[in-house]
């Protein structure tokens, strides 16, 4: 008999995180700034020298402050969204462009990510699925010749089923063996990530043409590629449309489809969902592998938009970036791409902040800021002064309505 | 000591769970709060132990008003409380779990164990619990534990002893057996306060009863008032006990069990050899101390449990080892024993709960899609004719009372077309008035023709659905009887014996 696996604390944790609403979301976000904003008074020179006389000329440190603040977040719009100081049109519009390069994979695999939470699964493994399927995809994309448009499609096929194999390895061994997917994950990433250097580095493997000892693959084949969207000024690539469509694949598959909603009811109650006939380990199976699916998505955005030769860091952050996002979006879609955008102005904006002296950190900082008010309700609503969540007042309101209306006694 | 509560209103929301409730228990005193579930007794409770803050109103011990901050300050005022689910260490002995928190240490704070096997020698013999202090808690049986939370209690010099439903677990001759102690401890000066939905109970044990309803006290009655006027009361309007029924109309053999066992999760047979056949138009009850094999049994028949001996027959069908899903298609309906954790994701909307088992197909599912336009219809259907009081398909299950939530479940598992039915605690925790509505569905059913299951820890209730009795003990059947058998025989095979 295969293990069966009971909720624990881990999912209960992530129900309660993830059934967040938009507007403590919102809340958050506005909470993220606030202490980025602080970050930046207090690390700047000008503050911290008109500190010295505050009492004097306390205008002089407000001042500052207010500088560090604007100019902060000024170059932050300006690297993320409008340029408003560049000369030329695409010099101005393409910060925009290039948060939404950043935010495809971001949106990806934070649908991945998203759709383990709902599950009641955590998928840390966004890396290790990036890795292994943009491996899948290299091959492809730098060892097989085929035809423009082809080949573009098979190499993303490719990378989305591998992705989503290594997904399902998860969900399989879980399943079977009763493994927590936690560590299944975390320890899945150390392969891939080895695994994907090994292959990089043999040059009868994957290793680029005329490479030296650094691991590196060629860069995708022309045919392969991801095309641009706004010609060869723009950076931005099809890899952001699929994203989108990732998005639209996700509500429905969530919130229309009858297998998402045999995925959220084992997400929400497990032994109502065996109760009611629903094959719990089969469901670890295929959530897992849907959850890869989508990150694998993530996978083609990095190997397949590339133009230059791989790295075995090509992942970068996507992976835990992809839990930030899945939670501020509540794992919702619609919520995922507004997060996903989010973060992908941070990664936009973040060198525009460092060209005027601001340490780029300061998005990360915001950013682990407002997840971790995200994951700290009851912090956000004694800030807020929010009521406590309590048993919903519908029921007595209405009974209570009908009770005037001398329907019921 | 007299305890007196004045005017106790707690609010959550706009939901007032007690409306001004005034409540006077006497030294020496077996005071009755009678009410249905969620009338407010156990909030009343919990704003005595201290676990609520009452938003008005006083606490009175001895005329003296108190302000309790947390249990601790009830218990130290001379509170006791034994709750529905025991605070208990299985693998504790009674002495180490009745100091628990409260240990007598001796030099350099060792703990002083002696003195805790005297305390609760002392109260045990005092009372007649008859329990010995260096037994493991998890070795004694259900009624010896409760006697445990009990001592507990006293052992903290309790003045007033508050029990909460303290029957639910027990046989009808350790009722009979906690009700002795009960007017002991209370002839020794103790007050009680008994919660309790039983009618039988409060007329057997209280001297004076308070009925509570939707938060407010109806009034007060008296132990020898009839059942019915304590039930009207209660509910609020007439209702009947006793439940209506045709003789039985029996068809062909509907559910046949033959030598089934189930091997549980200490390796123990908890169900052991069990047969029994019941047949179309005919209700079988299955009575018995809780957690004697009956819901084992249950999850065996619809697949959840895994038998490891014996057949399970539905009509020619062999349904041994089939898996859940498989059972369901066979036309198979069950009710669990508990909704909030088997029978309902609370966190889904009504609509999506009455689909729970039906995603697979039509009506409910077209394709891989789910089929929003008949969902949506074959819901308003369902909540029509089941009574789900709601504002509407889309609630959210957990807004909806106790009640109202089996309803549900009840809707489900009969809204489609079934060969056999099988209910495990059909309306435990549930008001009295779906209790009378869920039984006429029951009974509806047996009158289509179908075989029914029902397992129940009731009594009452097994009495009066059942056209046949089985009695389970540690997992086996001890003897499958006539409905008119006496409550006193039936509760002597609960405990084992045979007929």
């Amino acid at each position: 008999m295969s293990a069966e696996t009971q909720p624990t604390t881990w999912s209960t944790a992530a129900k309660e995180i993830v059934s967040g609403g938009a507007f403590r979301a919102f809340l958050s976000v506005i909470l993220g700034f606030i202490v980025g904003a602080l970050f930046m008074v207090f690390s700047n020179e000008a503050f911290l020298n008109a500190l010295t006389y505050l009492t004097a000329r306390p205008t002089d440190a407000l001042g500052a402050g207010w500088t560090a603040i604007s100019d902060g977040y000024l170059a932050l719009f300006r690297g993320s969204i409008y340029n408003y100081q560049a000369d030329n049109v695409v010099a101005a519009t393409r910060p925009i462009t290039e948060t939404l390069r950043f935010a495809g994979p971001l949106i990806a695999a934070g649908l991945g990510v998203a759709l383990g939470f709902r599950v009641g699964l955590f998928n840390i493994g966004a890396s290790g699925q990036i890795l292994f399927g943009a491996l899948a995809a290299t091959w492809v994309s730098t060892r097989i010749s085929l035809p423009w448009g082809v080949h573009l499609v098979v190499a993303a096929i490719v990378a989305i089923a591998a992705a989503a194999a290594f997904g399902a390895l998860v969900g399989f061994l879980k399943a079977r063996t009763g493994a927590h997917e936690v560590i299944v994950t975390i320890m899945l990433n150390y392969v891939a990530a080895g695994l994907i250097t090994f292959f990089f580095r043999q040059d009868y493997l994957l290793r680029e043409a005329d490479g030296g000892g650094t691991p590196k693959s060629d860069a995708p084949a022309e045919t392969a590629q991801l095309p641009t969207l706004f010609g060869d000024s723009f950076t931005l690539h099809a890899g952001f449309l699929l994203a989108l469509v990732g998005v639209v694949i996700y509500w429905w598959l969530m919130e229309r489809s009858t297998i998402g909603y045999r995925f959220r009811m084992v997400g929400h109650n497990i032994d109502a969902a065996r109760t009611a006939g629903v094959n719990v380990n089969r469901t670890f199976v295929y959530a897992m592998a849907a959850s890869g699916a989508f990150v694998g998505i993530a996978a083609v955005n990095q190997a397949l938009g590339a133009r230059a030769g791989l790295t075995p860091d090509l992942d970068g952050t996507i992976g835990f970036d992809a839990i930030t996002v899945a939670l501020l979006g509540s794992s919702t879609g619609p919520g995922v791409l507004l997060a996903g955008l989010l973060f992908g102005a941070f990664k936009a904006g973040a060198p525009a902040m460092q060209v005027i002296g601001l340490s780029p950190e300061v998005t990360g900082v915001v950013q682990g800021f407002i997840v971790l008010f995200i994951a700290a309700p009851p912090l956000v609503r004694a800030i807020f002064r929010l009521p406590p969540p309590q048993k919903s007042t519908v029921i007595a309101d209405w009974w209570a309505g009908l009770r005037k209306k001398g329907v019921a006694k | 000591m007299k305890l007196e509560l004045r005017g106790i209103t707690k609010r959550f929301g706009s939901l007032v769970a007690n409306d001004h409730i005034d409540l006077v228990v006497e030294p020496g005193e077996i005071h009755s709060l009678l009410g249905e579930n969620g009338a407010g007794k156990s909030t009343l409770m919990n704003v005595l132990y201290g676990l609520y803050i009452a938003d008005e109103g006083d606490i009175l011990l001895d005329n003296v008003v108190q302000k309790f901050k947390g249990p601790g300050d009830a218990m130290a005022a001379g509170i006791g409380m034994v709750h529905q689910h025991f605070m208990l260490i299985p693998v504790f002995t009674v002495a180490e779990n009745v100091v628990l928190g409260n240990e007598p240490t001796g030099a350099l704070g060792i703990l002083d164990l002696d003195s805790a096997r005297k305390r609760v020698k002392e109260i045990s013999d005092r009372f007649g619990f008859d329990i010995d202090p260096d037994a493991m808690v998890e070795d004694l049986p259900v009624g010896a534990q409760q006697r445990v939370e009990i001592i507990k209690a006293l052992a903290r010099d309790a003045k007033v002893l508050v029990l909460d439903e303290p029957t639910a677990v027990l046989t009808p001759q350790e009722t009979d057996e906690l009700m002795g102690i009960m007017k002991g401890l209370a002839k020794a000066g103790t007050s009680i306060v008994f919660i309790t939905h039983k009618l039988r109970e409060v007329q057997a044990v209280a001297d004076r009863i308070t009925v509570i309803r939707l938060g407010a006290v109806v009034g007060d009655a008296k132990p020898t008032d009839s059942a019915e006027k304590l039930a009207t009361m209660m509910v609020g309007r007439a209702v009947d006990l006793g439940v209506k029924k045709k003789p039985p109309v029996l068809g062909s053999t509907g559910l046949s069990v033959k030598g089934l066992t189930v091997v549980g999760d200490r390796n123990t047979k908890v169900v052991d050899d069990v047969s029994f056949e019941v047949r179309g138009g005919e209700v079988l009850a299955i009575a018995g101390v809780q957690g004697n094999g009956q819901s084992e049994l249950a999850e065996a028949l619809v697949g959840l449990m895994h038998a490891t001996a014996g057949t399970i027959m539905l009509g020619d069908l062999d349904i041994t080892g089939s898996s859940v899903r498989e059972v369901i298609d066979a036309g198979v309906g069950y009710i669990p024993e508990d909704r909030q954790k088997d029978g309902l994701v609370a966190d889904f909307t009504i609509a999506e709960n009455l689909m729970l088992n039906k995603s697979f197909g039509p009506p409910w599912a077209k394709g891989v899609q789910i089929d929003f336009a008949n969902r949506d219809r074959l819901a308003d259907v369902l909540i029509d004719q089941f009574d789900v009081r709601t504002p509407g398909r889309e609630t959210l299950a957990k807004q909806l009372s106790g009640g109202n939530q089996q309803k549900v479940v009840v809707a489900r598992e009969l809204g489609r077309d079934l060969n056999l039915f099988i209910a495990s605690q059909p309306t435990r925790g549930v008001d009295v008035g779906s209790i009378e509505f869920i039984h006429e569905r029951i009974i509806a059913t047996r009158d289509a023709g179908k075989p029914v299951v029902i397992i129940s820890t009731e009594l009452d209730e097994v009495t009066g659905l059942a056209d046949r009795i089985a009695v389970m003990y540690r997992g086996r059947i001890v003897g499958i009887v006539d409905a008119t058998t006496s409550r006193e025989t039936l509760g002597r095979m609960m405990a084992g014996a045979t007929v």
